[in-house]
């Protein structure tokens, strides 16, 4: 049956950074490994980000998106991979959050 | 992530192939697993789990932290028979997630008019089966109660391994059914998985119940599932209970 039935080939995010790969262009993959309370996104769910800050993919409801967008900069850069923590909200301690009140750890790492 | 994990991933995705990456978090090393690959010891039990189950998250096994993302294909369901059931099957089995598309080579039962919003087929199943056949997280279900639609699309999904076969008639329909089948080459032990009557015995009567117990028989078999993968066929651990059989 048709591509678009089994995978929307045009908003997968795996299938988008491949082809980010194969026109040359570095890449970040963040992928959720943990959650903890109400989460957004599930665990395996990914994020792919180019050099340009171009993004395909979520790993939370939008909170968290602009903070592993500027980490995958630097794991693009240095190509050591990180992994990123969000808890809930908390002006003194959290620049981000997640306002569903769940904890999520974020796995940033290059492609190559 | 390593370039060629990603790309041998995505081509499994693509082949509608379960496969699990496996990511070590301590030194990011990454490998992609499919179904059916041997893998020993924690990491191994672990896999095979992630496999039943689908659910991706981390593991402890051999003193590192592994981080297993399951990839499994979304199941779906081929529909032989543009009927009154398969209008009310439609819209549930959309929202329960499991897409549905119908064939039916008479193209008075299958019109858009009918079936709003669904793949619909208005050919022979030889004819679509050749070009998208059917597979393990596929389940088939045969409607039309007319052997000359249903048999070839039975026999399909019996070789595919589809993860349902369910057909529609009495058991004295079924009987018959069943020496056609082996006439066209079907072995018993294959015969016997497909569920006739169709669906869970929820004692549906009207069009829509039957769809009911279809959707619900559907689903039952997707979650206990037994992978051919594992040489010793393991049955899925994580079934979860079901309290609706009236």
């Amino acid at each position: 049956m048709s591509d678009s039935i089994y995978l929307d080939e045009a908003r997968d995010p795996l299938i988008i950074a491949e082809g980010w790969m194969k026109e040359g262009k570095d890449v970040a993959i963040a992928t959720v490994v943990e959650t903890w309370g109400s989460a957004p996104r599930p665990v395996g769910s990914h994020l792919v980000i180019d050099a340009d800050g171009n993004f395909h993919g979520s790993v939370s409801g939008g909170c968290v998106e602009g903070a592993v967008v500027t980490e995958a900069m630097d794991v693009i850069g240095s190509g050591k991979a990180r992994m990123m923590e969000f808890g809930v909200a908390d002006e003194t301690a959290w620049q981000v959050g997640l306002s569903c009140g769940g904890r999520i750890k974020v796995y940033v790492e290059r492609l190559g | 992530m390593d370039p060629y994990a990603l790309k041998t991933l995505n081509a499994e995705r693509r082949a509608r192939r379960a496969a699990i990456l496996v990511t070590d978090l301590g030194d990011g090393r990454d490998r992609i697993v499919r179904e059916g690959d041997q893998v020993a010891g924690e990491l191994g039990t672990a896999i095979a789990r992630a496999f039943r189950s689908g659910n991706s998250g981390s593991v402890e096994a051999e003193g590192r932290t592994f981080f297993l993302n399951a990839h499994l294909p979304q199941p779906r369901l081929v529909v032989i028979g543009a009927v009154h059931i398969s209008q009310a099957l439609a819209p549930m089995a959309r929202i329960a997630g499991y897409p549905l598309e119908i064939i039916d080579p008479r193209t008075a039962f299958a019109t858009p008019d009918r079936f709003p919003d669904v793949v619909l087929h208005a050919e022979w199943p030889e004819d679509v089966l050749k070009r998208q056949p059917l597979d393990s997280y596929t389940a088939l279900a045969a409607v039309t109660h007319d052997p000359k639609i249903d048999d070839f699309a039975l026999k399909a999904g019996l070789d595919a391994n589809c993860f349902y076969v369910g057909a529609l008639g009495s058991r004295k329909t079924h009987a018959k059914r069943v020496e056609r089948l082996l006439a066209l080459g079907a072995s018993a032990e294959q015969i016997a998985r497909i569920h006739a009557p169709i669906g869970l015995d929820i004692g549906a009567a009207s069009p829509a119940e039957i769809a009911v117990a279809i959707l619900a028989q559907t689903i039952s078999a997707f979650r206990s599932r037994v992978l051919d993968a594992s040489a010793s066929r393991v049955q899925v651990d994580a079934r979860p209970s079901v309290g609706v059989v009236a």
